[in-house]
C-alpha cells in the first residue's frame, strides 16, 4: 500500500498550516522555534486572518522566521520590532500586527522598544521566545540567563555580582497599564503546546477586539547552547527555568493576577 | 489654495509635510528642531489629514517606526538634529538596505559630541558618504531658505517613491530658525490604504491577499544575491546623477573665480558674491541643491572657465573634498568655514576668496 492511499481525507487526523512553508527549518533539532512559529501559523490560519496579518521578525535565531511563515512580514532591526509594529499598527489600525523576538531582541538591546509599546498599550501581539540565551550568535549570555548558568560570555557561570540577575521582562510589563494580556507558556510537550496555541488565539482575538497589547512570553529550551540533547534540555528547563519563569498567565483582561 | 505664510523652517516643513499628504512622522525633540513636532501636534494632523503624528520614546523608536510603516507603503517622516540623526543611523541603513521609501530631516548642529545647538553644516560627510554601516547612498537635498524647506518634503517624498529609497533633507539650524515668508503649496489628498495595496503590492507588507506573500529586509546570506542587491542599489544611485540631479548657478557666466556653498552658506555666499561684484571681483556661486548626487559635471565644466574655487562651509572642510574631486585638481580649491555655531560674514568669505584664491597666484 502506498502512503498516498493512507492519506485520504476521512484518515487525516492532522495537516500542516498552509502557512507554514515547505523551507527545511533552520532551527536545530530539538529546539522550540519550529513549533512556536507553528503555533502563531496555525492561529492565523484558523482565524482566517492572514490578508490582514503583518508579522515583524526580529534579530537572532528566528532572523529568518519569513523563511518558514507563510504570510506577509517585515524583518526589523534589533530589537526593533516593536517600534514597527507600532507605526504598523497605527497606520493601519485594522490589521493584525504581531512580533516575534528572541530574549536578547526583546529583553537587552530592544528594552526600551519593548517598555515603551507595552506603555503606550499598542493594538498589537509580542510573542517571546525565552530560551536564556544567545542561539544565533553561539551561545552568549541573555538578559534570562539563569544565576551560574554556563555561557561563553559567562564561562564560570552567570555571576549575580557583576552581571546582574535574569531579567524578568514579562512580570515588569505586566506591570504597566497599557498592557491587556501578559502570560507565559511553554510548548515541549503536547499538554503545553496546547496552552501555548490557545494563549496565541487570545492574543489575535484581542487584537481583533481592539484590547491593546497581548505578551505571550514562551520559555523554550536552546539545546545547542546548553549543550545539552534535547531531551535533556527539556528536562533542565522544567527543572531550573520553570522555577524562575513559572509559567502561567499573569495578566489577563488587563488585569494582574494573584501569582502563587 | 496656495498660501503665503510667515514662518520658521522648521514650521514651514512640519506644515508642507501634512500638505504632502504624508502619512506618519515620527520624532523624538531635539534642538534646533523640535519646532517640527511641536508645530504637527498643534495642527490635530490625525483630524485634518488623518495623519499619524507620534512623539517616540528614542530617535531610535523614531527611525524604526518609519521603517515599519515605509514598509507598508505609507508615506513616513522622521526629522532630528546632529546627535539624533547618529542615533538613527542603524535603521537609515536598514531602509536603504530592505529598499524602503522613507523621508528624513537633519536641522544640522555643530559636533562632535553633544557640540552645541548653533547652527552647522558638520554633517555633510555623514550625510552624503553613508554615516551608516555598508554600501549605501542617500539622495540629499540642501534647503537655502523657509521656502525650499517647505518645497522639498513633496519632492524628498516623490523621490524616496520613485527609487524606494530614503532621502534626506539636510537643513541647518539657521534654515530651520530663520522666519521668511513662505508660499504654500495646497493641500494633497492622502494615498487611500486600496491603492497603496494596489500600487505597490509588488513589495509592501500589507497582508498576503491575492498575491504571493511579501518579505522586507536587508539580508541575504547568500554572497550572490547580496552582490546583487549592493548592484541594484548601485543602479539607481546611477540613476539619480542622470535625472534628479539639482543645482544652482547665480553670476557664472562670466566668472573668474567660483563659490561653492549650499544651504545657509549659499545664501551667505551669495552675499559675498554681491560684494565681490561691486568691487570688481568677477565672482559666482555654484549651489548644489543635492549633495548627492553632486553636481560634478557642471564643477568640472566650470573648471575651465574659472582661476579658483573656495568651498564655503559651515565645517572645517568637508565638501571641499567632493569639490576637489569634481575638478580633478585642475585649478587651485581652498575651504573657508566658521564652526562652533559661529556663522561666517559675507565680507569674511569675500576676504578668503581674496586670501586663498585670488592672491595665491591662480590666474
Amino acid at each position: 500500500m502506498e502512503v498516498i492511499d493512507i492519506i485520504k481525507p476521512e484518515n487525516q487526523v492532522f495537516s500542516k498550516t498552509c502557512l507554514m512553508t515547505d523551507a527545511n527549518l533552520s532551527y536545530c533539532p530539538g529546539c522550540g522555534h519550529g513549533t512556536a512559529h507553528n503555533l502563531a501559523m496555525e492561529v492565523i490560519d484558523e482565524m482566517g486572518i492572514v490578508e490582514d496579518t503583518i508579522g515583524v521578525a526580529p534579530v537572532g535565531c528566528s532572523v529568518l522566521a519569513y523563511d518558514f511563515m507563510n504570510i506577509d512580514i517585515t524583518q526589523a532591526a534589533h530589537g526593533r520590532a516593536p517600534a514597527l509594529a507600532t507605526a504598523i499598527s497605527r497606520t493601519w489600525p485594522n490589521k493584525y500586527v504581531f512580533t516575534y523576538q528572541g530574549d536578547g531582541d526583546l529583553a537587552a538591546i530592544g528594552t526600551a522598544e519593548t517598555i515603551h509599546a507595552c506603555n503606550r498599550g499598542e493594538n498589537i501581539v509580542i510573542i517571546f521566545v525565552n530560551n536564556g540565551i544567545y542561539g544565533m550568535t553561539g551561545g552568549q549570555m541573555a538578559p534570562t540567563t539563569l544565576p551560574g548558568m554556563r555561557t561563553s560570555t559567562s564561562p564560570f557561570g552567570r555571576e549575580i555580582e557583576t552581571m546582574g540577575s535574569p531579567l524578568k521582562i514579562t512580570e515588569l510589563i505586566a506591570n504597566l497599564p497599557g498592557t491587556y494580556y501578559v502570560t507565559r507558556q511553554a510548548v515541549h510537550t503536547h499538554k503545553h503546546v496546547r496552552k501555548a496555541k490557545k494563549a496565541i488565539k487570545t492574543a489575535f482575538t484581542n487584537t481583533r477586539l481592539k484590547k491593546g497589547l497581548s505578551f505571550v512570553e514562551i520559555v523554550s529550551n536552546c539545546n545547542s547552547g546548553w549543550k545539552m540533547d534535547p531531551n535533556d534540555s527539556n528536562i533542565w528547563m522544567e527543572e531550573n527555568m520553570f522555577p524562575y519563569f513559572p509559567l502561567g498567565d499573569i495578566k489577563v483582561k488587563g488585569k494582574l493576577k494573584q501569582l502563587s | 489654495m496656495s498660501e503665503l505664510r510667515l514662518m520658521k523652517g522648521n514650521e514651514a516643513l512640519a506644515e508642507a509635510t501634512i500638505r504632502a499628504g504624508a502619512d506618519a512622522y515620527f520624532g523624538y525633540p531635539i534642538t534646533p528642531q523640535s519646532e517640527v513636532i511641536e508645530y504637527l501636534m498643534t495642527q490635530r494632523p490625525e483630524k485634518r489629514t488623518g495623519m499619524l503624528v507620534l512623539q517616540a520614546e528614542s530617535e531610535i523608536a523614531a527611525i524604526n517606526m518609519v521603517y515599519g510603516a515605509a514598509s507598508t507603503g505609507k508615506r513616513a517622516m522622521t526629522s532630528s538634529s546632529s546627535p539624533g540623526i547618529s542615533l538613527k543611523l542603524e535603521g537609515i541603513s536598514y531602509l536603504a538596505g530592505a529598499e524602503l521609501p522613507a523621508v528624513i530631516v537633519n536641522v544640522v548642529r555643530g559636533g562632535p559630541g553633544l557640540g552645541t545647538i548653533q547652527p552647522s553644516q558638520a554633517d555633510y560627510f555623514q550625510s552624503v558618504k553613508g554615516g551608516g554601516h555598508g554600501d549605501y547612498r542617500l539622495y540629499v537635498l540642501a534647503p537655502a531658505s523657509v521656502q525650499e524647506m517647505a518645497d522639498f518634503v513633496d519632492d524628498a517624498f516623490e523621490i524616496a517613491f520613485k527609487y524606494r529609497a530614503p532621502v534626506l533633507i539636510l537643513s541647518d539650524g539657521l534654515i530651520g530658525q530663520m522666519m521668511e515668508k513662505v508660499v504654500l503649496k495646497d493641500q494633497k489628498d492622502r494615498m487611500p490604504d486600496e491603492e497603496i495595496i494596489e500600487k505597490y503590492g509588488n513589495w509592501a507588507t500589507t497582508g498576503k491577499k491575492g498575491r504571493e506573500r511579501n518579505i522586507v529586509t536587508s539580508l541575504d546570506l547568500q554572497p550572490e544575491k547580496m552582490e546583487a542587491r549592493v548592484h541594484r542599489l548601485l543602479k539607481k544611485y546611477e540613476q539619480m546623477e542622470k535625472e534628479d540631479l539639482r543645482y544652482e548657478k547665480i553670476d557664472c557666466d562670466d566668472a573668474q573665480y567660483l563659490i561653492v556653498a549650499y544651504g545657509s552658506s549659499a545664501r551667505i555666499s551669495q552675499k559675498a558674491v554681491q560684494l565681490g561684484r561691486e568691487k570688481g571681483i568677477k565672482v559666482g556661486l555654484l549651489r548644489p541643491i543635492t549633495l548627492f548626487p553632486f553636481p560634478k559635471q557642471p564643477l568640472f565644466e566650470l573648471a575651465n572657465q574659472v582661476k579658483g574655487i573656495l568651498s564655503v562651509e559651515l565645517n572645517a572642510g568637508q565638501m571641499v573634498e567632493d569639490v576637489k574631486l569634481a575638478v580633478n585638481c585642475k585649478i587651485p580649491v581652498a575651504h573657508f568655514g566658521r564652526t562652533g555655531g559661529i556663522i561666517h560674514t559675507p565680507e569674511e568669505i569675500l576676504e578668503a576668496l581674496e586670501q586663498k584664491i585670488i592672491k595665491n597666484g591662480s590666474n
